[in-house]
């Protein structure tokens, strides 16, 4: 789960990590007024998507009076941001963070990540500030360091003073440095997160060691346990069909293409929007209905593939182990009724109780196309919404 | 003992959970298929019975009872991480774990804890592993398996059932299925499974399949090329994925650019591992390789 900049920061401030002072705005009045609050002679405007890149789509201003901070946000208020993050169609700004300006002196990255080969979370960082870390890593990799976390002893001083020297903190500020990454990594850990990435860090002309962005992800398997960090979810970030799918405990994932998915297992629900494109077609979704579909999810599931409007067919892949075919096929059947179908609909069935399912299939009276296998049903479903 | 991977019909199992609704029913199944379930354990149900399985509070309690030496968590997935730690802590040799969504912070501290202990962990969020005609344990449908002589290891459970049906529908049987699992943190990976299927007499050959997150897969490729007597050929699942999702699997994602399809696929082809251009030709493309080598009448089981 996404959270916003202002949300971050938020956080990160309990744990003792510094921030600038900063406002969250609504409108451009509540802008105007938080810059007062503020009271600082230059502050920023800043734009809170859930997506990076937001300086260079203009969605960050900086204001040297109150007539400045009422031009810009009522200029990025209700914009659409398009970065490199939020795909072509943008993304439209709801929320400002008004905060206060600084002096920077230089900008550095720092982050927490979950590596994968060693099963550690790893501190990150480089003098690099302001650059994406993976454009960093693929030119510069020598100016990243890398601190890998015992989990029972978490981050130790020496490894927080050691990045902080590697990536040239000044050494009158190394204690600061090491309480900041100390703080972020016990952000990191009590809440769960899955990133938790600084970009710029800036060491200030007053002396100050700061955050000026942040970015927090969150593990969605431990949110049961984050009812905090739960309230900051922001529903108008999430696709719609998204959320409602997570209503009815399925995995649904909006893509650009016309063809519809539905098919039981993460893996085969991948390798179904790859067989679909190999065969000329563009799949319109990823959607996993899980071990335990009955007829309501299946039912479910067609109602959210149909809400896009860019659906031009369904092709229906399972392969049913414990998940009976049958019972996969009465679904199906139901739910086709249930919503009036009127495009084509191809089904794949393999496995348990293949030869009753396809019966209830063809003796159902609906128009549904079936297969004969995973290649032919992606054939099919390309030819038919040609 | 016998030679096998992972497990075989001497392999005495636990169940973590028996009293569950899906733990219930998947003892059920794995017991009709042959598996030797020995026991259970559910905090508080100790001296109860599940399908003529006892019940014990304790995992420690329940090794002593009846020698088990495997287990199988069924639990939910806020308590799952305890209950893998208390089957290393009771020095079971294996531990397969079947819950999904467990907290990725709770399996780092899980797989800083099994430093140095003798339990391997296979998944969690896996289908299980499955020595065909011997043994059972996790989820996956038992009718599908034949006995043979081709290796199978996974990150995803349907696509597992999907080559182990193409290979049977060719007449390839298998010798052990394994499904490592969909999370990032994982107690088994590709090596260490392409290992013991590398040391087993009876496994000719063995199919990898994979999906977009992570290395695993080009590590997995590197091995093979350096230490692989047997030929391997590959799936990648999530050529079509966009950057920065999870598709389903909490692994499943491409970061920062990292993690693609056509960048394990690249790497795969490249250490000698074929790879099937669609899922629907999986025991098609090892079969191919299968005549290449020579191998196809030895794999030839029905």
């Amino acid at each position: 789960m996404n959270i916003h900049e202002y949300q971050g920061k938020e956080i990160l401030r309990k744990y003792g990590v510094t921030v600038p002072n900063g406002k969250v705005a609504f409108t451009v009045e509540e802008a105007v007024e938080a810059a007062k609050e503020l009271g600082t002679e230059v502050c920023v405007v800043k734009a809170q998507i859930h997506a990076g890149g937001r300086g260079k789509a203009g969605g960050v201003k900086v204001a040297k009076n109150l007539d400045e901070v009422r031009t810009y946000a009522s200029e990025i208020l209700g914009k659409t941001l398009v970065t490199h993050q939020t795909g072509p169609e943008g993304k439209e700004v709801k929320r400002l963070l008004i905060e206060e300006g600084c002096d920077i002196k230089k900008e550095y990255y720092v982050g927490l990540v979950l590596d994968r080969s060693t099963s550690r979370v790893v501190l990150m960082g480089s003098e690099e500030g302001g650059t994406e870390i993976e454009e960093v890593a693929a030119n510069t990799p020598e100016k990243i360091f890398k601190e890998e976390i015992d989990p029972v002893l978490g981050l130790m001083p020496f490894q927080a003073r050691r990045l902080a020297f590697n990536i040239n903190i000044p050494k009158e500020l190394i204690n600061q440095a090491v309480k900041f990454m100390t703080g972020l990594y016990n952000a990191y850990i009590d809440k769960d997160c899955s990133i938790a990435e600084i970009n710029p860090l800036v060491v200030t002309g007053d002396g100050k060691v700061m955050a000026l962005d942040a970015k927090l992800n969150f593990d969605s398997n431990a949110l049961y346990r984050q009812k905090d960090v739960l309230e900051y979810r922001d529903l108008e970030e999430e696709d719609p069909k998204e959320i409602e799918a997570s209503k009815y405990d399925l995995s649904y994932i909006a893509l650009d293409g016309n063809i519809g998915c539905m098919v039981n297992g993460a893996g085969l629900a991948m390798a179904t929007m790859d067989i679909v494109k190999h065969y000329g077609g563009e799949p319109a979704n990823f959607l996993d209905v899980g071990g335990g579909a009955t007829a309501e999810k299946v039912t479910e599931a067609f109602k959210i593939i149909l809400s896009d409007p860019h659906v031009k067919g369904i092709f229906v892949n399972i392969f049913g182990g414990i998940m009976k075919c049958d019972v996969i096929a009465e679904g199906v059947v139901e739910a086709a009724k249930q919503v009036g179908l009127t495009i084509p609909l191809v089904v794949r069935l393999e496995g348990t109780n293949v030869d009753l399912g396809k019966k209830i299939l063809s003796e159902s009276g609906l128009d549904i196309t079936a297969a004969e296998s995973m290649a032919d049903g992606a054939q099919k479903i390309v030819s038919l919404v040609k | 003992m016998n030679v096998s991977v992972f497990i075989n019909k001497d392999t005495l199992v636990l169940v973590q959970g028996i009293t569950g609704g899906t733990a219930r029913f998947h003892t059920k199944q794995m017991l009709e298929y042959g598996t030797k379930i020995v026991g259970g354990t559910s905090p508080g149900k100790g001296g109860q019975e599940v399908e003529g399985v006892p019940v014990f509070n304790t995992v420690r309690e329940a090794v002593e009872a009846t020698g088990a030496n495997a287990s199988v968590i069924y639990v939910p997935a806020p308590f799952a991480a305890d209950s893998i730690i208390e089957a290393v802590d009771a020095e079971l040799d294996l531990v397969i774990c079947i819950t999904e969504h467990i907290p990725v912070l709770d399996m780092v501290k899980v797989k800083r804890y099994m430093e140095g202990k003798k339990t391997r962990l296979v998944g969690p969020n896996c289908p299980g592993v499955i020595t065909a005609d011997e043994c059972k344990i996790g989820i996956m449908p038992g009718y599908i398996h034949k006995k043979g002589h081709v290796g199978v290891v996974s990150r995803s459970g349907t696509l597992t059932y999907e080559a182990v049906h193409q290979l049977t529908q060719a007449g390839i049987g298998q010798t052990t299925a394994v499904g490592i699992g969909g999370d990032p943190v994982n107690g088994t990976n590709f090596i260490d499974v392409l290992k013991a299927f590398n040391e087993d007499p009876e496994t000719y050959a063995v199919i990898m399949i994979g999906e977009i997150g992570g290395t695993a897969e080009e590590e997995a490729a590197k091995w093979v090329q350096a230490n692989m007597t047997k030929p391997v050929v590959g799936f990648i699942g999530g050529r079509t994925a966009p950057p920065g999702k999870r598709m389903g699997h909490a692994g499943a994602i491409i970061s920062g650019g990292k993690g693609t399809a056509d960048e394990k696929i690249r790497v795969m082809n490249e250490c000698g591992i074929k790879v099937a251009e669609t899922p629907a030709v999986m025991g098609e493309t090892l079969i191919e390789v299968l005549k290449e080598k020579g191998l196809y009448e030895k794999c030839k089981t029905h």
